[in-house]
């Protein structure tokens, strides 16, 4: 039978814990979306070399392993000069990660509003940045949060790569506690349902947003 | 420190030797994957309520969770209940387990779509429930979700990296083994990186030609 | 510049997509006041033509000019961003879906682009809306989205919104082919009321009736070439080419 005593005593801990997660969460969000949107704009751009230079992120982020990424960044960053701790590392690492999956999140809603909204704002005589920032953007924006919502609920669980650079979060220290009291299941269901509160309240806001700005 | 590349190549082997064993786990695990979400989405669409439970709190827990949770939870999990597995097949057995329960999403959604009218003809035709499903349901439905889940193999080709944190000597385990001789963590992460970059657009391109196949075949 | 001058005239146009030629050397003039359908088969080159004149499908040679300003000038990008706009606010276009701004009331659809480029004040947008709106008799529906407006009060309020921007010309395209047959007229109406104002129209349009009654000229192109023009009771009564009797033959039905 699992060990309630055990979980009962340890549990402050993976509460701390599950704080450092979500301050990771909340910072990576912020960090991905800024290069998602950067990503898109380059994408989207009406200059050939930022558009190469958009998809040559968007390729080479999604194309080698997030972890392999973070190792580069924390481990071989001194080589070249970038000295982080492994909480910066962590947020660099896995924000310029999801920013490359968020770019074609936010490249695809933007492409998906019909070409004619952008024709009848030209036709009034605005111009292509007028046209895009007060017909499409509004439009596109609506468009992307259940999607972005799929990226962040990814990221979520993607946190848990920081464990491996040592930041004390929910993984890390769900991994520690096994090696310290051989109870895995336990601190598996501990740090597990906390990540899952934590998708759960953020899923759910997700759906509130989507439901209050959604067009008819 | 700056950087030196010249020691890349005196480790070549060990890389290139990660980089098969990082291909037979994705392939290993890709299987696993792929039989276990065609049984766990028929499975959580036929089975009677009291089956279906136990499998619905699997796939929860599962969806809910960190790849890299789940791993520490099957190597020590098993451990603790007596089985020891080798990393390498608790490392499949995670990284399969974990994308079956995806691949049987994307299967589900299929099956219903499937379903409806198909089913209808082939019960029709006097064929009983298994095997209008074996013969005719599930078939169409595998074929119509094989695009979505090769992105998700793509996706365990990159996930297969955590499983160096359990101990299987793959890519990401061998280039570590390197820096721990060399001290270059920069250019062995890099190598790794280009190495997982090239598989992937090897199974990008095989991806783009099974759908164009599929494509033609309709 | 002198009366002689043409209001809207097009010489030489001329598009290719590839190899596929849709224009082919069209030259035509449009006086002040005046009302002119095109009609023809899809993929005649008829929208095209109607989508050349604001450049919005820019030739590939050839020269439109509205009274005496050349609308699809070569320029660099900034400098012919600047000219199109300002061109583009003396021509208004009716869309066949009307592409109303889904997030934006049927107030903020009319009201947007006054406010953006002529900075006009919140009450003199707020007049302008109410004056536009009651012209096609939509203020009822002021501050409806747009998700909640039959087809015909779309299109009304598409041309409530392009006549806000007080335009010298209007362009419709097919704006009334994405309607049920029962909403027509209302928008027909409204057309027919802006004539009356001898607003100055291009109508492409695939109702023979409504060009017939409304239009002071009708252009008949196919293949990518204005194959007979002339005022509607010669071209639909007594059609010169061959093309164009065989086309009016399927299409007149219940036309005079």
């Amino acid at each position: 039978m699992l060990d309630f005593d055990l979980m009962l005593r340890i549990y402050p801990f993976f509460l701390q814990a599950a704080w450092v997660t979500i301050q990771l969460s909340i910072l990576t969000t912020i960090l991905g979306l800024i290069c998602g949107s950067l990503g898109a704009a380059a994408r989207l751009s009406r200059h050939g070399y930022l558009r190469m230079i958009g998809a040559t992120y968007v390729s080479l982020f999604r194309g080698t392993p997030a972890l392999i990424q973070l190792f580069l960044l924390y481990f071989g960053g001194p080589q070249v000069g970038i000295q982080l701790d492994a909480f910066e590392a962590g947020v660099i690492g896995l924000g310029v990660n999801i920013g490359a999956y968020m770019t074609e999140t936010m490249r695809g809603s933007i492409i998906a509003i019909d070409k004619g909204q952008a024709e009848a704002a030209r036709t009034l005589g605005l111009s292509s940045y007028q046209a895009f920032r007060n017909v499409v953007l509004p439009q596109a924006l609506r468009l992307m949060i259940r999607p972005l919502g799929v990226n962040i609920n990814a990221l979520i669980k993607g946190t848990a790569l920081v464990a491996a650079i040592s930041v004390v979060e929910l993984t890390y220290t769900a991994q520690r506690y096994i090696g310290s009291t051989y109870k895995p299941f336990e601190m598996f269901l501990l740090s597990g349902l906390l990540y899952m509160v934590i998708i759960y309240v953020v899923g759910k806001g997700i759906t509130y947003l989507d439901r209050k700005v959604r067009l008819t | 420190m700056g950087l030196d590349f010249s020691v890349v190549p005196g480790w070549m082997d060990t890389i290139l030797l990660g980089v098969v064993w990082t291909i037979a786990i994705t392939v290993s695990a890709a299987a696993l994957s792929f039989v276990g979400g065609i049984l766990l989405a028929v499975i959580a669409l036929y089975a009677p309520w009291i089956v279906r439970q136990p499998f619905r709190l699997f796939a929860w827990l599962f969806m809910g969770t960190p790849l890299l949770l789940q791993l520490f939870l099957i190597y020590f999990g098993l451990i603790q209940i007596g089985i020891d597995l080798p990393a390498f097949v608790a490392g499949v057995v995670g990284l399969g387990l974990h994308f079956a329960v995806y691949n049987s999403e994307l299967i589900q959604t299929a099956i219903i779509a499937v379903d409806t009218g198909q089913m209808e003809a082939a019960r029709t035709l006097g064929l009983s429930r298994t095997q209008a499903l074996r013969k005719v349901v599930v078939p169409q439905a595998v074929r119509d979700v094989i695009p979505p889940i090769g992105n998700n193999m793509i996706a365990l080709l990159k996930d297969s990296a955590l499983v160096s944190v359990i101990g299987v000597t793959e890519l990401t385990l061998s280039a570590q083994l390197a820096i721990g001789r060399t001290y270059r963590p920069f250019e062995f992460y890099l190598v790794a990186a280009v190495c997982y970059y090239v598989i992937n657009l090897g199974m990008e391109a095989v991806l783009r030609r099974i759908e164009r196949r599929i494509a033609l075949s309709r | 510049m002198s009366d002689a001058q043409p209001f809207v005239e097009i010489r030489h146009a001329r598009k290719n997509y590839g190899y596929i030629e849709v224009l082919k050397d069209i030259s035509l003039t449009v006086e002040r006041g005046q009302i002119v359908a095109i009609i023809g088969p899809s993929g005649s080159g008829k929208s095209t033509l109607l989508r050349a004149i604001n450049d919005l499908d820019p030739l590939t040679e050839g020269e439109v000019l509205l009274e005496g300003v050349q609308v699809n000038k070569t320029l660099p990008h900034r400098q012919y961003e600047k000219h199109i706009n300002e061109m583009r606010e003396h021509i208004g276009m009716v869309f066949q879906h009307f592409n109303l701004f889904p997030h934006l009331t049927v107030r903020e659809n009319v009201t947007m682009a006054p406010k953006l480029l002529k900075g006009i004040s919140k009450a003199e947008a707020d007049a302008l809306a109410e004056e536009q709106l009651a012209h096609v008799g939509l203020l009822d529906r002021i501050d409806y989205y747009p998700s909640r407006l039959s087809g015909g009060q779309k299109q009304r309020c598409a041309i409530a919104r392009a006549l806000a921007m007080k335009p010298k010309l209007m362009l419709f395209d097919e704006a009334t082919s994405a309607l049920d047959p029962e909403l027509v007229e209302e928008v027909n109406l409204v057309m027919k009321k802006l004539a009356e104002e001898h607003m100055t129209m291009i109508i492409v349009t695939h109702e023979m009736d409504f060009a017939a009654s409304v239009c002071d000229r009708v252009l008949f192109m196919d293949q990518g070439y204005v194959v007979e023009e002339g005022p509607p009771e010669v071209v639909f009564r007594n059609p010169k080419e061959a093309r164009t009797r065989e086309f009016l033959r399927k299409h007149l039905g219940d036309a005079t």
